[in-house]
Order: structure tokens, then sequence, then C-alpha cells
């Protein structure tokens, strides 16, 4: 996973809540095997119309996302957090974002940053004006600053923070409490109603 | 005297294989399923990493999302969806998991077949590359959809590492009205708490109307508990759960069965045990609903209007309802009886089981389905389709109208043929109405099998509560 640590970058306004995974990466594009390839099919539907906000020249390029609240609800599809790091995206913005969606873009290098409200629509009123708004996000120092003055602090969970600045892999964390695992597995397997089978 | 506990910590609790200092615990997983669609990626990673699949016996796999639904299904015309059923089956015989193909007599929506196998038992930790897994609650198991490389680390370790969510406790109270269904219930209290209502938390649903559902009641209300954003949803098993479980396939047998009994019934929440959050419905509170925009909160009673956009509290909510009725081709005051449809989908993990199909078929025994309706039941898995055919259910569905199909997701994802056309406008039993999710362009209503199946006659949605039943004998 590549890590995050300061991003400097344009910033896209996508004010709508509730912008579920079904519109980040369409059904009809989940058929593949692979894991790259999806960066180009983000926000498929909503990209045919000219006026969608990453379709303007002024927001070609950017790499941090201002987006409603409850942002990546809906369907467990990795595929989205997949298309949003390919197409460039390394960071969200929002009120709030789904548990599942969550924790899928942790695992892919994307920052999400939980801001309130009222910050929000500030950052959303300078970036509309679709001028080059550009904000730089330091996970290191857990802030947020523009070219303008404004520094931001925002909280991020520790581990997750740990894993996104050094990159680091899950299954490789996990497997170093492999003696922990062995013991509860030879105490767990021993009720049955916990087998999956009979 | 112990500290009383909620069932949700009693579960996690058992389920803790370690917990790291400044890290989130390691949570044991005792079932994984798996589909064609989330899947491929994650073999893939165990295969780049030489690492094999940890405990096999704690697998099950099945195709579901992709899946014709037509006869010929076998040859399936779509080169890509072909490739990836193809993956999965590779994938399986080379990690030794077993696969409910889709020429198996248990093949089905991979939620439908958990509990039908027996293999979804209470107490236990359920994950699946798929956000409905928490359908599973419903046996008072914790389950909930990961993401591929989650299911890449189970597949790997059996576990996953997990915060603790928060508990809610959603209890309904009194006795549902006539016409009221567990789906009613459910977009009722999603409704009332919004799509971001339970996110952070595992929802407990209880009270008098939860604990006369029936085990495909309670998986209806659980299956949509993502829907309001809920890590999970659970309800407490009881002599219900156990007469569905008893003498299926993985169900324990013999003395196993009867000392499972004893430990699944020291899973309730005790008495006293404090929730993060709680709230009470009164069941008499609640109606038929229907949706009406693109996001399943979205939601008004039956007898009720389009709703105003100006309502919205934010400039993002208010764009959002505007964009929903713009997409929706819908007016602020428009009746809900008013608006007519073109198609009507029953099936999905939400409300194709046997007890959804039995509700519809009541409706439409002796009518017809309205003739510019084009409408389909998609079994949710085999043995829902040859119980349904063995009570005689779908031959009323054909001589109503209804095609009568093979098992899948179908039309409730439309990553199969099963789609609406641009325009379209569905009543569905399904769970999601999001933009382009049945279709690109398609128009989705949820509702209930029963409100589904009336609006299938009429053409347009109506009220189940002043139906007329022609033929109510006929079905069991």
């Amino acid at each position: 996973m590549q890590p995050f640590t300061t991003l400097t970058s344009t910033v896209a306004p996508l004010e709508l809540s509730n912008v579920d995974t079904d519109q980040i990466i369409p059904k009809q594009f989940l058929k593949r095997i692979e894991r790259t390839g999806y960066g180009e099919f983000l926000f498929f539907d909503w990209r045919q119309r000219p006026d969608f906000v990453l379709n303007r020249p002024g927001y070609r390029g950017a790499q941090i996302l201002l987006a409603g609240r409850n942002f990546g609800c809906g369907s467990s599809r990795e595929h989205a957090a997949w298309a949003l790091e390919q197409y460039g995206f390394r960071c969200v913005l929002a009120p709030s974002f789904a548990d599942i969606f969550h924790s899928n873009a942790g695992k892919n290098g994307i920052l999400l940053v939980t801001l309130p409200e009222e910050q929000l629509e500030r950052l959303l009123l300078q970036a509309k004006a679709g001028d080059g708004y550009a904000l730089t996000v330091s996970l290191e120092e857990n802030t947020i600053t523009d070219a303008f003055g404004l520094e931001l602090r925002f909280e991020t969970d520790p581990f997750r923070r740990e894993c996104l600045l050094g990159g680091l892999d899950d299954i490789g964390l996990t497997l170093r409490h492999g003696d922990a695992l062995t013991a509860y597995e030879q105490r767990h397997d021993a009720d049955a109603w916990m087998r999956a089978r009979a | 005297m112990k500290q009383p506990k909620t069932m949700f910590a009693k579960v996690w609790e058992q389920h803790l294989v370690v917990e790291p200092a400044g890290e989130p615990a390691i949570l044991y997983v005792d079932l994984h399923l798996v589909h064609e669609v989330t899947s491929p990626q994650a073999f893939e990673g165990l295969r780049l990493a030489g690492r094999p699949v940890h405990r096999t016996d704690r697998t099950l796999a099945t195709v579901d999302h992709n899946v014709p639904t037509d006869r010929e299904r076998v040859h399936i015309k779509d080169p890509i969806a072909a490739a990836q059923i193809e993956a999965l089956r590779r994938n399986c015989a080379e990690f030794g998991v077993e696969l409910f193909d889709v020429n198996s007599a248990e093949q089905g929506i991979v939620h439908m077949i958990g509990p039908e196998l027996g293999a979804t038992k209470p107490g236990m930790t359920i994950v699946c590359g798929d956000s409905h897994t928490s359908t599973h609650g419903a046996f008072g198991a914790l389950a909930f959809g990961i993401g591929t490389s989650e299911v890449e680390h189970v597949l790997a370790t059996q576990t996953l590492p997990q915060g603790r969510p928060k508990t809610f406790r959603i209890a309904v109270e009194g006795e549902l009205p006539h016409g009221v269904t567990a789906k009613d219930i459910v977009l009722g209290i999603i409704g009332r708490i919004g799509t971001d209502g339970a996110t952070g938390y595992a929802v407990e649903y209880a009270g008098s109307a939860i604990r006369a559902l029936s085990m495909e009641g309670r998986m209806t209300v659980c299956n949509m508990s993502i829907e309001a954003g809920a890590r999970a949803g659970m309800i407490a098993p009881d002599e219900t759960t156990f007469a569905y479980l008893e003498g299926r396939r993985f169900a324990p047998k013999g003395p196993a069965w009867e000392e499972a009994k004893a430990a699944w019934r020291k899973l309730p929440t005790d008495e006293g045990a404090r929730f993060d959050r709680e709230l009470v419905i009164a069941a008499h509170e609640l109606e038929p609903y229907v949706t009406w925009g693109t996001s399943p909160g979205m939601v008004v009673a039956i007898t009720d209007v389009v709703p105003d956009p100006a309502l919205g509290a934010t400039e993002a909510d208010r764009n959002g309802l505007a964009r929903a009725l713009a997409y929706m081709d819908l007016r602020p005051g428009t009746p809900i009886e008013e608006i007519a449809i073109d198609r009507v989908f029953l099936g999905s993990c939400t409300n194709a089981r046997i007890e959804d199909l039995r509700a519809a078929a009541k409706v439409v025994a002796g009518y017809r389905v309205h003739p510019r309706v084009r409408a389909m039941v998609v079994p949710g898995s085999q043995q829902v389709k040859l119980q349904a055919e063995r009570e005689g259910l779908d031959l009323l569905f054909k001589e109503a109208g209804f095609d009568w199909r093979e098992p899948g997701c179908s039309m409730c994802l439309g990553m199969n043929p099963d789609i609406l056309a641009p325009g379209e406008r569905c009543a569905s039993t399904s769970n999601r109405n999001f933009e382009g999710r049945q279709g690109q362009g398609g128009r989705t209503h949820l509702v209930s099998p029963a409100m589904a199946a009336a609006a299938a006659v009429m053409g347009r949605f109506t009220d189940i509560r002043t139906w007329v039943y022609k033929q109510a004998e006929v079905v069991a």
C-alpha cells in the first residue's frame, strides 16, 4: 500500500450527501477479476454530464475531494476505493463516512478526514470558485492548510494513521499474533455450536 | 453479581483472539461466505503471497451476483461475467473451498444459503464481501459486510482487526397493523433515523413486534441494517430460531444440538444491560411504505405524497433531495398512489424467501398483471424455488402473468442481464433505490412483497390494507 504523508493538491467539490458506492463505481465495472483498471470508470454515470465537477477544467488532476455527509454508503465494494485511488484521489474530506468504505479506503492508502459541517462549507465555497483552490493535508501534523493562512486540525484513529503513514499491510500485522490465534482456535473449536459445519 | 451484558458484547468478547495495545482487536471469524464478485482479487493476493486459506471448513462459496436467471443460464453469454464465475471455480478448487455452483440444488443468494444450510448459527461471527451480510444477525450472530482486502485477510487468517462498534437498541413494541410487514418495519426505522442513523453502531432489534416475526421476517429487518449505516443488526435467538435451524445440514445433531441450544439460550442481552443509544417505536404507528427517491431514507407511507426538497437541512441535503426528484421524475405533492410503474421485481436477499413469495402470491391469486407492467419473480435460492413450486406458487404467479425465474441477485443490482431500461419505473422488493442501481436511468421504489404484487396488478402503487384477496384459501 502506498503510504500517505503530506499531500498538496487542488480540491474538487462534490456538494452532495449520501454519495453511495454504486455512484462511485457502477455495477457493470465489477466483473473484472483484477485490482486495477477502475480509475477511468469513477463516477461513470455522472461523468456523462459535461457540467459534472470532474469534467470541469479547473478540477483536472485534483487529488482531494470534498463531499457531503455519509460519503461511501451502500455496497461494500472495495472497487469504489480502487476507482478513487486509481483516478488520482488520495484524500476525501466530508462530515461523515460510511463504515465499510472507511475501512476499504484505509487499505488503499486513501486518507478520509471527518470535518465539522461549518468548516467544510467554508472550504466548499472556496473550492466552488474553480480557480485552482488548493489545500495541503498533512497526516504527519494532522493539519489542513491553504495558501491564505487557513490552518485546521483534524483527528484520526491512531492505528489507522500509523498504517497510512507507513503503508502497512494488515495481514502481516495480524500474523504477528500467530501463537495467540493457534491457542484461540484450540479452545474455540471445542464448541460444537461455533463450528460452521456440524 | 456479574455486570449485565448486551448480546453484542457477549458475542464480541467470545471472539477476541487478542487485543494488542494501541491497535484494534483481532476478532475471530466463525463463518466466511464468498461469492464471485468480491473475491477474485483476494484469492489473487493469497496466491502472490504464497498463503493458503487458513480454515476451509469455515469458508463457503456460491455464485449469485452475476448469474443469469433464465433456464439456459449454465452457458453465460456475457464473457466478462463468465470469466469471473470461472475464476471462482478455479479459486475454490485450488484452495479447497466448497462451492455451491450454479447447477447445485443448494445454490442461491449467499445470504439465503447460509441460513438454509444451517451454517448460520446464533452466537457466531459471520462475514462476507457483501454489505447485506447483516442478514445473518437475525439468528443472533454478529454478521457484517467487508471489502475485498478484508476478504483476503479472513481467507489468510480467519480473523479481522476490528474497532468495537457502539450499541443501539431499537425496540418495536406492540402488534403490527394488518398489511404492515417486516420490510415496512425496517423502512420505517430508516425513515426515522436516516441512512447514516446507525453508522458506527451494532443494532439490536428487540420488542414484541420483532419477537413475533418469523425467521424470514427477522432476516428482512437485519438485512437492511446497512441501509441505516449500521455495522450489524442482531435479533436474540429464541424458540423460533431453534425451530428454523433444527435438522438443517450444518446444524448440530443429537446431544450436540441440546448442548448448542443451552449455549444459545445464554446469548440474549441481560436484564439491565446498557446500550449506547435506544429507540422505541410503537408498531401501531407503522404503515406500508414506499421509497420515492434515490436513497432508502427517502421513504413515505403509501397514503402520503412526494415531499418538497426545500425541507432539507443543509445545502448538500437540499441538493440531494432535488437531484433525487429530478432523477425519479417526480413532482413534490404527487400522491404516491398516483405513481404508475412499468416493472415489478420480486426478489433479492431482502425479500425472496418462501414467506415473501407466499405473501405476494396470495395478493396476485385470481388477478392479472397490469398490461403495461412486466413483472418477474426471482426466488432467492434453489431451495425456495423448489418449495414454492411444491406449494404451487409458481402457477399462481405464472397465471397472473409473472415471469418465474432461476435464483440469484438478479435485478437487485443488475449485474446480470436483468436490468431496467432508462426511464423505466420499478416496484422492487430489494434494498437499494440508488441512481442506476437496477439499470442506468432506471427508477426504483422499494416496497414489501405484498405491495409489489399489488402494484403489479394495478399498474401503480396501491394500499395493501384495502386489497381484496380473491383466492386467499389457495395459499397455505
